[in-house]
């Protein structure tokens, strides 16, 4: 595989397993409205890892966007091991998406200078719809965070839990300093202090507190992940594997 | 200067409705970004609304049917990313289409389309499709979705 194809396999699949993830709450939402925004929100991280699949499928030229996502197994898979975390509770949901979109808006920002064009184009594009994420996500971290004592205790204990898969974020390996070199990829460590200001300021107007920075869980450069991940790609490539030749 | 032929593929375009809301074609909602011809092939650049758009597919869909309909079959479909596509590429008149059919037009700020009054809540970030939202008038009480600015 090529270093550039590894690079955007890394970007894709975060926003596809979340997708993945977030289409699960499809029909189960705590309101109508919920329902819908966490579905819209998932078609969106579809599309962009549809295009970045599909841009990923040319440079490799004999595989398909859908090849990818659904034939290859949990080893292959390059996603933040945050994007494979349980749903759980509303709350939980809401934790896990707020750290994630105030992560991503970052780093898209930053590949939206690539010199690659069709990254930059991809980045320029998903930045709008991310806004929107971020924008819902963090209104209910306030909503959540400075509501009622049980809301304000449960959201809490999301962002105590979930935090451990945020050293990820910002993680730098040989590819990625070998991706920067050329200008084509991203410097995750040095997002990580505007990440802190958003987060920080969000929280607090939100009366949590921000968990300590302690052990962080790390792997999933290298296609390490929970056992989580193998659950998702299970029902996720249930039926193209089963059927292999099956159109729509 | 468009080609005759050129011209042609361009007015089939805004024959083909916008599969969520067919009061406007997919040219006045901004989708097609260029019609040209080379290497006797007409290449249609089409940019999507929102990354995840599943109408997108749809449209593309209804494309092909209506220039086969009208004996074009040397065409290609091309998706482009950039410029990202933006609701100021609409026309005034397309807008007032928008608000004729009940959805308050992308505009900063939102007005009632049923009764034009400035006084209303937002209901939810999120309609039934990504572009829009959901509002409500609270003089006519009336709830309504709006075309999201992007
Ligand atoms: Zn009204």
């Amino acid at each position: 595989m090529q270093d550039l194809e590894k690079y955007i396999l890394r970007i894709a699949d975060s926003s596809l397993i979340l997708s993945h993830r977030l289409s699960e709450w499809c029909s189960k939402g705590p309101s109508l409205e919920e329902d819908i925004a966490l579905s819209n929100i998932s078609l969106d991280l579809l599309g962009q890892a549809n295009s970045l699949l599909e841009y990923c499928g040319k440079i490799n030229g004999t595989k398909t966007a859908d090849d990818l996502a659904f034939k290859r197994g949990e080893r292959e898979f390059f996603n933040f091991q945050i994007c494979e975390q349980e749903n759980g509770h509303f709350g939980d949901t809401i934790a896990r998406q707020f750290l994630f979109d105030s992560f991503t808006l970052l780093f898209f920002k930053k590949l939206s200078e690539s010199k690659d064009e069709i990254l930059s184009a991809i980045a320029l594009k998903s930045i709008k719809e991310i806004n929107y994420h971020l924008r819902h996500s963090s209104n209910w971290v306030l909503r959540l965070g400075d509501g009622t004592a049980t809301s304000k205790e449960k959201i809490q204990n999301s962002f105590n839990k979930i935090w451990k898969y945020t050293g990820e974020f910002f993680e730098m390996d040989q590819l990625d300093l070998k991706m920067l070199d050329l200008k084509i990829g991203v410097n995750n460590n040095q997002l990580k202090k505007e990440w802190d200001i958003i987060v920080n300021d969000t929280l607090k107007k939100a009366k949590l507190n921000r968990p300590e920075d302690g052990f962080m869980m790390t792997g999933s450069k290298n296609g390490i992940h929970t056992e989580l991940l193998g659950k998702i790609l299970s029902e996720m490539q249930y039926i193209p594997r089963a059927y292999p030749d099956a159109k729509w | 200067m468009r080609s005759g032929k050129i011209e042609k593929i361009w007015n089939i375009l805004g024959s083909v409705p916008d599969p969520e809301i067919p009061v406007i074609s997919v040219v006045e909602l901004g989708v097609i970004r260029n019609v040209e011809y080379i290497e006797n092939e007409y290449i249609i650049s089409v940019t999507p609304t929102y990354s995840g758009c599943p109408a997108v597919k749809t449209f593309q869909d209804d494309i092909k049917t209506q220039l086969k309909k009208n004996d074009i079959d040397n065409f290609k479909i091309d998706i482009v990313y950039k410029p990202a596509w933006t609701t100021d590429w609409m026309t005034k008149e397309t807008k007032q289409k928008l608000k004729k059919y009940g959805i308050a037009p992308p505009e900063k700020i939102i007005e009632c389309p049923q009764c034009n009054s400035k006084k209303i809540e937002l209901i939810s970030e999120f309609g039934a499709t990504a572009c829009k939202s959901m509002h409500k008038c609270t003089e006519c009480l009336e709830p309504f979705e709006h075309f999201k600015c992007i």
